[in-house]
């Protein structure tokens, strides 16, 4: 293994931090080249120009579809990629299909050279995944208390009342209808938008 | 009796109807299962997931799974298409750039006559026409091959070019295709977004075309023929359901919620009722039948159907063609749905296979109850295509 030329691998991540996160994770991790795709318009055109041993995408990522046209490559001197999980070594595929990381890889690399690679892009997107969707979460409960702040200055100044007891209002309001707080003050603030 | 659960993935799409309506409204559950309805952001996601088994079901494009079968594409894991969920619904639509210059021709997007729309377009395109679909193996790529091949319209350079649904709209925008082939409601959001307009339905090009399919492990169909043929049951009522006039306002109600399309409930009604607002001008056009979720036995997944699919598939890549449509004729399993829907009230056909494009108008065939009409499968072309024989 030692004499064999570094592993040619492509990431594609439009989120330019996670992908240097990423690249840099996979570099530590053994003999390999990294290029980064960051803008996914002609993304198997631009994949192919690289000829890499390994493509790693976010399994979430929709452009992934894309990819799919690199396996119907079929000149000869183009690079077959087919996806990793067609090939033999079948419980590690299973594992980065769960984990949430789509590798295609060119047939017939050996599987002790991609396993490495493959458990570093493994945890290395589950992290990524995770920071996504707590972030996701802490705007929306941002967004949402900009709106419950919104619809209470509007009870205020439609009940004269003070801002707790527009609290109350509201989330008595959700309660008796089964909705959320939020969603009773998103619905206050949208008619009021239309009735002013 | 202990409900099951079964997870179905499915790309979020006017025609995954059938399986949200069967979880919503007790098909499923007078099943005594329930479907657990796994969204999906790609075709590719919604394969891998079936192909290794995060899901047991899934609403797939009617090419996946014999391409899958050919030996094609990244993934080969042996699948069982069950049942045809819906017969068209796809939507042919250019870029602002290219409906100017078709206006300026003169032409009226009749929105019906393929072979008019193709002579415009070619004298529309100068240099290469780059069209987007959503997959490489699906029957967007395979109606617009067909139509392009017999009118002469690869001449000016075509590429065909996978871009995901939900950004075709971009696509158009960003001008990197100039045209597209993509099902409802995504050419609605182009015309809606000011980006495209609608030039053809997919059935201008073939008026009975199997679109997606039900598709389940093949190892799993037969390691669990009970749980299957209750799903079958199930998404058949459901299908029944969905193609009745009175089921529409309530199923583009059901299909815009934020869990499943999450577009308005208006541009979903646009596919249901064939009624279509084609460009920024405002302008209607109105097409039968967009897409066919149960009529003329369009669940019945056709052994020569999945010929016709191998066939082109082998015309593209090269492959044998009587092998390649033996193969996909055994991917398509009208054996299983007869199986699971024989003592329902489903009218079943008394053969597996057709020749497609025959039937030019609605036609009572030889049927299990008597009572079986089929609807018009022609290519807009006349020709025949008869399956070959397996040896």
């Amino acid at each position: 293994m030692g004499m064999s030329t570094p592993l040619s691998i492509v990431v594609v991540e439009e989120d330019r931090d996670r992908a240097i996160a990423i690249g840099d994770a996979l570099r530590s991790s053994g003999d390999c080249e990294v290029h980064v795709i960051v803008d996914t318009s002609g993304l198997a055109r631009k994949i192919a120009a690289h000829a890499p041993d390994i493509v790693l995408i976010d399994y979430d990522n929709p452009t992934r579809d894309m990819l799919e046209e690199l396996t119907l490559a079929s000149g000869p001197l183009e690079r077959p990629v087919a996806m990793f999980v067609s090939g033999a070594a079948g419980g590690l595929a299973q594992a980065a299909v769960e984990a949430g990381v789509s590798a295609y890889v060119v047939d017939g690399l050996r599987p002790e050279r991609i396993k490495p690679v493959i458990d570093t892009a493994v945890a290395r997107f589950q992290m990524v995944r995770q920071m996504r969707t707590e972030l996701a979460e802490t705007r929306r409960a941002l967004e949402e208390r900009k709106v419950i702040d919104r619809a209470k200055g509007l009870v205020m100044k439609a009940k004269g009342v003070n801002e707790e007891q527009a609290y109350m209002l509201l989330r008595k309001t959700a309660m008796d209808q089964g909705r959320r707080v939020a969603d009773v003050a998103e619905a206050l603030v949208t008619a009021s938008g239309l009735l002013s | 009796m202990k409900t099951l659960s079964i997870s179905v993935a499915y790309m979020p799409l006017v025609d995954a109807l059938p399986l949200i309506a069967a979880q919503e409204l007790g098909f499923a559950e007078a099943e005594g299962i329930a479907l657990d309805l796994v969204a999906a952001p790609s075709w590719s996601s919604v394969r891998d997931m079936l192909s290794f088994g995060r899901v047991d079901a899934a609403h797939l494009l009617s090419p996946m799974p014999v391409a899958m079968a050919l030996g094609l594409g990244s993934v080969t894991t042996p699948l069982a298409a069950v049942s045809v969920l819906s017969a068209n619904g796809n939507m042919i639509g250019v870029s602002r750039t290219v409906e100017q210059r078709l206006r300026d021709q003169g032409y009226g997007f009749d929105f019906g006559d393929a072979r008019a729309a193709a002579q415009a377009l070619a004298k529309a395109t100068e240099g290469t026409l780059t069209i987007g679909v959503p997959f490489p193996f699906s029957m967007h790529v395979e109606l617009l091959n067909y139509w392009l091949d017999s009118t002469g319209l690869s001449d000016p350079g075509i590429e065909i070019r996978t871009v995901p649904p939900p950004l075709m709209a971009q696509a158009l925008r960003d001008g990197s295709i100039d045209a597209f082939c993509v099902g409802e409601p995504w050419g609605s959001v182009a015309v809606e977004q000011e980006v495209g307009a609608l030039l053809l339905p997919g059935k201008a090009i073939w008026s009975f075309a199997p679109e997606k399919v039900l598709a389940v492990r093949s190892g799993w169909a037969e390691t669990e023929p009970e749980l299957l043929m209750r799903m079958m049951r199930a998404v058949w009522r459901a299908a029944r359901w969905a193609a009745r006039p009175e089921s529409r306002t309530a199923a583009a109600e059901m299909l815009s919620r934020p869990g499943y399309l999450d577009v308005p409930a208006e541009l979903i009604d646009r596919a249901l009722t064939g009624q279509f607002i084609i460009s920024g001008r405002g302008d209607q056009r109105n097409t039968d039948g967009h897409v066919d979720f149960f009529d003329g036995a369009a669940n019945f997944p056709w052994r020569s159907q999945a010929k016709w699919i191998g066939s082109r598939l082998a015309h593209r890549f090269g492959l044998d063609q009587r092998q390649a449509q033996a193969t996909a004729a055994g991917v398509f399993r009208s054996d299983l749905f007869r199986a699971a829907l024989q003592n329902t009230g489903a009218d079943l056909p008394g053969a597996s296979q057709k020749l497609e494009g025959a039937i030019r108008h609605p036609t009572a065939v030889a049927s299990l109850k008597g009572g079986l009409i089929l609807k018009p499968d022609t290519f807009f072309d006349g020709q025949v295509f008869e399956p070959l024989d397996e040896k």
